[in-house]
């Protein structure tokens, strides 16, 4: 080396140079080839530590290197025409150890002249800006880079061990690549160390310094754990392809956990995609169907090709359903792109569904797996923005729920409540389904109403507020109407009356009772006794009693607002229906009158019904009236916050 | 394998049209057309009655001095039209109901995209992934 650097530098004096700063200038020189030969490929440093005398390295990673350095343009060029390269028109190696030697002088506060070199320096510094080491440099270093991280290393034996030996040379140096490796790499780090950027950043750099280990490491891959399961030797190129585009687009930060996995899913988020899941399906162990899903992910107002495809990657079984790792994942993709980040080409390893169930079991409350996850997932591989972005999100959502509550509070009980009165009259008894379903409808209609910008966008799974009380069992139909008000004290009667009675069979109305018994005889009649027959027997005991007469025509609505209705237009009509019950001779045509007295009664019924009727028809006529107009003022609403909206 | 692949919605209007890129891909987009026409015949020639028994595959619909028109179609009255090169004569017909079967499959995926609107272009890369797999490599 010493020789072939006297040679090649023309004026300059024989280099001498180190064993550490041979180990680090050849290093880098050989990165620099390699990046400048054809990044993409995963060469063995080996192969690209070529012969010195052979190496030429790229002008423009030396360039960017040399940028690095964070030393002055004009240095800069002192520098390099003091190594000679731009005599010779390029940086042979002995050129290019020139170089960093110099460099390093620079940045020890010497002045660039020859003289410096002789005397032993510390190493050059390089604190490489994300986009442009990644991109130069990356390319070879990124692969190990990720082939270290995704999985986690077990047998660290041999990285440690070599880490030891190189921290000791090359302790001061900031790494090219420490963008790529710096968090998650090193897992038993993790467990010895708290994981510091700066001990990260070292940590990388000694890695990266010896790529080889790497690539040896590769087979020994082993996933930490049987959580990380299978997907640990996914092949790293893809990985590599995937995080290099990421790394492009990303914007340098110095001291920053970058992007390495963009597509693993962190704790906190895997959290807030499944409370977003339970939202939609209670049932984690059940799955959304499609439209669900669809009504729910077409309001992160990312565009419907975009979704579809997010959908094609994330719906693996292609049901067109979601299950919650599924639904996981397609979060994942839609948050990462809303943080502008490419859709992947496939679905990523660290989101397919099997990895993301066994990363993530069912039952994940459990602290003690927690614990081992804690330690592991969150610190890594997180973009910092995908993390602040879901930091950030998860805060506005605790914050937005008040603003937009208000917003939407008001449309989303007035529409709750309509569709509460709406459900429950095409459903028999059962307040239960209702409310969930209306729920979910009246959610997602609430919310599409929410402003556009991404935070919102984020948190738009944030559990609505709580409903308005339920009215009650009896009266959800009827909630609006007057009849609730007005029988409001007859409930626990009626409730109580509910159990039909079967009337005891009076004694034989005698004649002087004819009128009452006619009074009774239409209450009977209005009960929910069975058979006609039995209710035309008058039971006196039931005109005391506040018994719900109800038709068997009106099966279907409520039975206690039947009971009620009914009693009230009984009421009503039980006057000229005795009236009318009187007149026919009691003791002569006591069956005939008995059996006039059915059919009248029995019409009257039916006039009480269609009166009830048409009444509850002009209720929900009403309703739908005023549902119109909100959802008139909803719609004006959303046109006046549309220009506003950045999306 | 396959010159030109081709969805037809019910209302006979394509829902994804691909040919292996040639000078003159029209040729083919009218001989699909021409196709459709062959393809009525044969479904209403089954009548209503046999609808049950229908089968999806149509076979050859019409044989061109180059070309040879297979079909398809799906219960929903969703056809498939596959042009083939007659020259390529180790193409048997168990092949190309394999290669009906695989678009239907394929279609039924693109289906249950909840994103995806019945009567909307077909833009879904697995599909399209996969058509290209079935179709000539041409350079």
């Amino acid at each position: 080396m010493e020789a072939a650097a006297g040679g090649g530098c023309g004026s300059g004096p024989p280099l001498l140079l180190s064993e550490g700063e041979q180990q680090c200038y050849s290093e880098i020189f050989a990165r620099c080839i390699g990046a400048a030969g054809g990044g993409a490929g995963s060469g063995p440093p080996e192969a690209a530590r070529v012969p010195p005398g052979t190496a030429t390295a790229a002008a423009g990673p030396v360039a960017d290197l040399f940028r690095a350095s964070q030393l002055s343009a004009e240095t800069l060029h002192q520098i390099t025409e003091l190594c000679g390269a731009k005599r010779i028109g390029y940086f042979g190696p002995t050129q290019f150890y020139v170089a960093l030697k110099l460099i390093a002088a620079a940045q020890s506060g010497l002045p660039v002249r020859i003289e410096s070199i002789k005397c032993e320096l510390p190493l050059p510094r390089f604190t490489m800006s994300k986009t442009d080491g990644e991109i130069r440099f990356g390319n070879p270093a990124e692969l190990h880079g990720t082939t270290v991280q995704i999985p986690y290393l077990i047998s660290e034996k041999n990285t440690f061990k070599r880490m030891d030996d190189e921290d000791k040379q090359q302790e001061t140096q900031s790494p090219t690549m420490s963008p790529l490796a710096s968090p998650p790499s090193s897992p038993p780090h993790y467990q010895r160390v708290p994981l510091s950027h700066g001990y990260s950043k070292l940590r990388s750099s000694t890695e990266q310094m010896h790529p080889a280990p790497y690539e040896a490491r590769q087979p020994l891959v082993q996933p930490e754990g049987p959580s990380l399961g299978g997907q640990g030797t996914k092949p790293p190129r893809h990985q590599a392809s995937l995080i290099r585009s990421f790394s492009v687009e990303r914007e340098p930060q110095d001291n920053s956990n970058y992007p390495d996995e963009p597509w693993r899913i962190t704790e906190e988020q895997r959290e807030y995609y499944v409370n977003q899941f339970r939202s939609l399906q209670p049932d984690p162990s059940s799955f959304i169907s499609g439209s669900v899903a669809k009504n729910f992910f077409t309001k992160s107002k990312l565009s419907i090709p975009e979704l579809s495809y997010i959908w094609e990657l994330s719906d693996a079984d292609c049901d067109g359903a979601l299950t919650l790792p599924e639904f996981c994942a397609a979060f994942h993709l839609i948050v990462a792109r809303k943080n502008g980040y490419p859709l992947p080409e496939g679905l990523p390893p660290t989101l397919q569904p099997e990895y993301l169930q066994a990363a993530f079991p069912k039952p994940k409350w459990e602290c003690a797996l927690f614990d081992s996850y804690s330690e592991s997932m969150p610190a890594n591989q997180q973009p910092p923005d995908l993390n602040r972005m879901e930091k950030l999100s998860i805060k506005d959502m605790a914050d937005f729920p008040v603003p937009t509550q208000d917003v939407t509070g008001d449309d989303k009980q007035a529409l709750k409540s309509t569709t509460d009165e709406a459900l429950p009259k095409d459903m028999s008894e059962d307040p239960a389904t209702p409310k969930d379903s209306s729920s979910l409808k009246a959610r997602p209609r609430s919310r599409s109403y929410s402003s556009t910008s991404i935070e919102e966008a984020m948190k738009r799974g944030e559990d609505p507020p709580t409903p308005p009380p339920r009215p009650q069992k009896t009266h959800s139909r009827a909630s609006s109407l007057d009849l609730n008000k007005v029988f409001q004290p007859s409930v626990p009667a009626t409730k109580s009356g509910l159990l039909p009675l079967p009337p005891a069979l009076p004694p034989r109305p005698c004649p002087s009772q004819s009128e009452q018994a006619s009074e009774a005889e239409l209450h009977p009649q209005l009960n929910r006794a069975p058979s006609q027959a039995a209710e035309s027997s008058p039971t006196k005991k039931d005109v005391t009693h506040s018994q719900p007469p109800s038709k068997p025509i009106r099966r279907k609505l409520r039975p206690e607002n039947q009971a009620t209705e009914n009693q009230e237009a009984s009421t009503t009509v039980g006057g000229p229906a005795s009236v009318g019950a009187v007149k026919p001779h009691p003791t002569v045509q006591k069956q005939s009158s008995k059996q006039k007295k059915a059919i009248q009664t029995a019409i009257r019924k039916n006039k009480e019904a269609n009166a009830v009727l048409a009444r509850l028809n002009s209720e929900l006529q009403q309703q739908l009236k005023e549902v119109h107009q909100e959802r008139i003022a909803l719609e004006n609403q959303l046109e006046q916050l549309r220009p506003v909206t950045v999306l | 394998m396959a010159v030109c692949v081709a969805v037809i919605a019910k209302e006979n209007y394509p829902l994804y049209i691909r040919s292996v890129p040639m000078e003159n891909e029209l040729k083919f987009h009218y001989m699909v057309h021409t196709s459709l026409d062959v393809v009525d015949e044969k479904v209403s020639a089954m009548g209503k009655a046999l609808v049950d028994q229908r089968e999806l595959y149509l076979g050859l619909l019409y044989p061109t001095e180059d070309y040879k028109v297979y079909g398809y179609v799906t219960n929903s009255k969703v056809k498939f039209v596959m042009v083939v090169d007659s020259s390529n004569t180790a193409l048997r017909d168990n092949e190309i109901r394999s290669m009906f079967r695989k678009l239907h499959n394929s279609y039924t995926d693109v289906m249950c995209n909840p994103f995806y609107n019945p009567g909307d272009r077909i833009q879904s890369r697995a599909f399209d992934s996969m058509v290209t797999s079935m179709m000539i490599q041409v350079c």
